[in-house]
């Protein structure tokens, strides 16, 4: 008989999370080093999923960047495409229609509640519940089907345009935007009694993962996961851009820093997207939807130009320096996945891998947007 | 221990609600759309990959400029042009005629720039979506010869 293996007491060992691994979601690899189920010290290895979409930024033309920006982040495409065109048009000084910028405020707010539901499935699919993501698919499916009627496509959209829409949206789709608002708002409810309101899922998340107002500020962390943090820092408020000032909203901020103020924040984010949208289609005004005066081939002035927009996981920027050709000099993206990931290593310390992990679920993670 | 107990009791509570929710979800119609069998109609806004509009006489309405050539982020558009004589007004003049239209779908992104800057109207976007295969060829399109058998 052999002697079973003897372990130093004080023995850790590295387990490697990803990069294949469902809690993931895509294709990152963390190195946990392993004290039993205690995290020692973690480490986020990124690249596998790397494309070099600054680089592609340099090489094409501005408006043959378009199908690039919303390959970043699949779930919550439209926001990053938005940040894009809003850069140009600034620095390009392009008048874009109200009409134009009131169905971009409506389609980017239900993509933003689209990718807030299909997160809300997935967390609760990493803490075990399988139920709650099928409901928030069905839910979802909705949102593509507009926005399929509309864009033309169901995830990877290229509908703006610098100065305009790709096509306008017909009644068929305000009618069924109106539709979907009550619809919503009865399945916010359910959500709320059947997970919110759970003993399980409370007890998994609530004081777990704590991360201070400080630490988001030293990682550059943003949206949701700063604003559970108690930052009340919001793009659409603090530097208002398209018509986001025309709208009454409020930016959700709990103080908890925990798991759990993280799944509020983004939960009641949904209801406030509703209210945008409803009031959107309220207001929207007649009108073109593509600006009169446009260069066909545009071309930058000389300088530096910088963009922020609040997307689904944060303030994304983009950064383009011209040097007054038709393609960038330097295309620099700030994607807030990218940030809020990082600060995971020193938070995840002396934490159980399973905490770890919805925790990690808490930072709504996409990779080839972190990893771009 | 009063906390205790009124914390099972609250945590029992939550049980049942969310048991209530799932079992009414059960008696509710069925969504899902048992594809192959069934299918949804695409609707019109759709982007499938490009096809070419024939004019009157079934000839592409093409001029062949190039526009869409230039204007693919990833070049996945190849044309070709062979020039042919045509009698206007009594004249011979030589015109150019599409004679290869090939789109190398594996490489395109669907953003509509080929439709976008097309200065004759000579391209849309089909309803086809159910394009899966294992052979990269399958999606190497011969567009003239696509519309060409539309005609037939």
């Amino acid at each position: 008989m052999s002697a079973p293996i003897q372990l130093r007491p004080d023995e850790t060992f590295i387990l490697n999370v990803g990069p294949q691994h469902p809690a993931t979601h895509g294709v990152l690899r963390v190195k946990m080093e392993m004290d039993g189920e205690y995290i020692v010290k973690s480490e986020t290895v990124l690249g596998y999923i790397h494309r070099m979409h600054e680089k592609m930024g340099e090489n094409r033309t501005y408006a043959q960047y378009l199908p690039n920006l919303s390959r970043l982040d699949y779930l919550g495409a439209l926001g990053y495409t938005h940040g894009h065109v809003l850069a140009i048009e600034r620095a390009a000084g392009i008048e874009v229609p109200e009409r134009a910028e009131y169905i971009r405020a409506i389609t980017v707010e239900l993509n933003r509640v689209a990718s807030h539901l299909f997160w809300f499935g997935a967390f609760v699919m990493d803490l075990g519940g399988f139920s709650p993501l099928m409901y928030a698919i069905q839910d979802r499916e909705h949102i593509l089907d507009m926005l399929e009627a509309v864009t033309g496509a169901r995830l990877t959209y290229c509908y703006y345009r610098f100065g305009g829409l790709y096509n306008d949206v017909d009644d068929d789709f305000i009618e069924a935007a109106r539709r979907f608002i009550p619809r919503m708002r009865k399945s916010l409810k359910k959500y709320a009694a059947l997970v919110t309101g759970n003993i399980i899922f409370q007890k998994r998340l609530e004081g777990i993962a704590p991360v201070s107002a400080e630490m988001c500020r030293k990682y550059g962390a943003t949206g949701p996961v700063a604003r559970g943090s108690g930052i009340n820092f919001d793009v659409r408020k603090n530097e208002p851009y398209s018509v986001y000032p025309e709208f009454d909203f409020d930016i959700p901020v709990y103080h908890e820093c925990d798991s759990m103020a993280r799944y509020k924040v983004r939960m009641d984010e949904m209801e406030q997207s509703l209210r945008i949208i409803e009031q959107g289609l309220e207001k929207l005004p007649a009108g073109p939807i593509m600006a009169e005066k446009k260069p066909k081939n545009i071309k930058l002035p000389v300088g530096d130009f910088y963009q922020a927009v609040e997307t689904a996981r944060g303030s994304f920027g983009i950064r383009i320096v011209s040097d007054g050709d038709k393609n960038a000099y330097r295309l620099k993206l700030r994607s807030p996945t990218y940030s809020n990931m990082h600060l995971f290593d020193e938070a995840c310390e002396g934490m159980l891998i399973m905490d770890a992990l919805a925790f990690m679920g808490s930072l709504d993670l996409v990779i080839p947007e972190m990893d771009r | 221990m009063g906390g205790y107990f009124s914390e099972i009791f609250y945590g029992s509570k939550s049980l049942l609600i969310g048991m209530g929710i799932t079992f009414r979800e059960f008696f509710k119609p069925t969504v899902t759309v048992q594809y192959p069998y069934q299918t949804i109609k695409m609707s019109a806004k759709f982007r499938g990959h490009t096809e070419l509009i024939a004019d009157e006489e079934g000839k592409p309405k093409c001029g062949v400029c190039g526009l869409c050539e230039r204007a693919c982020p990833s070049s996945c558009i190849t044309l070709g042009s062979i020039s042919v004589d045509i009698e206007v007004d009594g004249k011979v003049k030589k015109k150019k005629v599409l004679s290869k239209y090939e789109l190398d779908f594996t490489k395109c992104s669907l953003c509509g720039q080929c439709v976008e800057n097309c200065s004759f109207g000579a391209l849309e976007f089909s309803k086809e979506y159910n394009l899966a295969s294992t052979r990269k060829e399958d999606f190497h399109f011969n567009l003239l010869k696509r519309l060409e058998e539309r005609n037939a």
